[in-house]
């Protein structure tokens, strides 16, 4: 216990910081003594909290033998954590963990439920063991409660983290499969816009088609945007800029699929249609690049 | 930097090969304009596949180029724009209207050629 009353001056200062120290000092015993404990009852614990883990309808998703299994590694990294209190293996154990088990629908509570558990277990064997000497009782906890409030936070962080990972990861697959650049003959692209361009979605399409034309060696690229319903103003001009930037580069876009709001739209923004080069539909648009680039459609019997 | 001038069969190729000032362009234009005539070329080629900027300047220069060299009866391409410098221009208004360009040199002598064909069926 810290001093209360007011002594001025530097015995004080000498008092705190010895007290301080002694008490750290005292602390990393009784961990110590704790962590003996837990590897002591290691085996009863463990199936003490398997047992709860179950009765509590946790990991639902997991077979009984998995569970314990998991239980044993995360027990043991527990009270490793608890013994070096340092918290990097943990840490890194959290994220294996989570990579393994969210595939398998583990959800945020049962990952936070368990080790909360766990700690429950842990505590209670505590309060058994020390339950005829309260000081110590009351001394021994005040040593676990922040260090498993510590693994706990840790875990479940972990466990976040880790989904927010793999959020992030599809979010960025989902951006890439929006915009496919594909080749559909030798120079000739056609990219189909489905659904609503934001001004971000509009310029990563424009980053796609300008590289792809580059790897492609393309001579015309058919933007084709029967998918998209309405544009506004900026992403209109977007579009327009990107017609000629690709051209720019050496090949001619043809638009096809212009709906008729997008038509008012373009109008309305006052674009020099002279530059735009545009087709009703796809078919009509792949038709007028084949021209463009020399090819001509016929059938066998008329080739033959 | 002196842009170097090559003469390649009925073809002048200037290949720009690092970043140009304002002074290097106007010498660049004038080297053109007067080279192609005295060299009886059919069509130029700028190659300006280094360049990672594009200034309004040496857009509107090499603009002025290719309406020049139309003067005086050539065609003239513009080659090697990069993916990142040509929406960088067209956001800035730089849009080298009436100017051909290509993606790189082997498309830029392949469209000369494409037009010299053209102009000598029509004759």
């Amino acid at each position: 216990m810290a001093p209360t009353n007011s002594i001025s001056g530097n015995t004080q200062i000498e008092e705190e910081y010895g007290s301080s120290q002694r008490r750290s000092e005292s602390a990393s015993v009784l961990l110590r003594e704790l962590v003996a404990h837990l590897r002591q009852n290691r085996t009863q614990l463990r199936e003490e909290w398997a047992r709860r883990i179950t009765e509590a309808q946790l990991l639902t998703a997991m077979s009984k033998t998995e569970i314990f299994a998991e239980a044993t590694s995360v027990y043991d990294n527990y009270v490793k954590a608890l013994e070096t209190g340092t918290f990097e293996d943990l840490q890194t154990y959290a994220r294996n963990l989570s990579e393994r088990i969210i595939p398998r629908g583990v959800e945020t509570h049962e990952v936070v439920g368990i080790v909360l558990q766990l700690r429950d277990v842990l505590g209670r064997s505590l309060f058994g063991k020390y339950q005829t000497d309260f000081n110590m009782l009351n001394r021994i906890l005040d040593a676990y409660e922040p260090a498993a409030n510590r693994i706990a936070n840790t875990v479940a962080v972990g466990f976040v983290q880790e989904r927010e990972r793999i959020i992030r990861e599809q979010q960025e697959a989902i951006r890439e499969l929006s915009t496919p650049v594909l080749q559909v003959r030798e120079r000739l692209l056609i990219l189909p816009i489905i659904g609503v361009i934001d001004p971000q979605r509009a310029r990563q399409l424009t980053e796609q088609l300008l590289r792809g034309i580059r790897t492609n060696r393309a001579k015309v690229v058919v933007i084709d945007i029967t998918g998209v319903a309405a544009m506004d103003a900026t992403v209109a001009n977007h579009l327009v800029q990107t017609v000629e930037a690709s051209r720019l580069l050496g090949a001619t876009v043809i638009v096809t699929g212009l709906s008729p709001e997008i038509a008012q739209t373009i109008v309305n923004i006052g674009v020099d249609l002279g530059k735009m080069n545009t087709v009703g539909d796809l078919q009509g648009g792949i038709e007028q690049a084949e021209r463009l680039l020399g090819y001509k459609v016929v059938p066998l019997a008329d080739a033959s | 930097m002196d842009v170097p001038i090559l003469k390649q069969g009925d073809f002048l190729i200037a290949t720009v090969q690092a970043a140009l000032t304002d002074a290097d362009l106007l010498k660049l234009r004038s080297a053109l304009v007067q080279q192609v005539v005295r060299c009886r070329s059919r069509g130029v080629i700028v190659d300006v596949t280094s360049l990672d900027v594009m200034d309004s300047f040496a857009s509107r220069t090499l603009r002025d180029i290719a309406h020049m060299i139309r003067l005086r009866g050539t065609k003239m391409v513009i080659v090697g724009i990069q993916p990142e410098v040509a929406f960088a221009m067209v956001q800035l208004g730089l849009k080298l209207e009436g100017v051909a360009t290509a993606l790189d040199l082997e498309e830029g002598l392949a469209h000369l050629n494409q037009e010299l064909r053209t102009k000598d069926e029509r004759l």
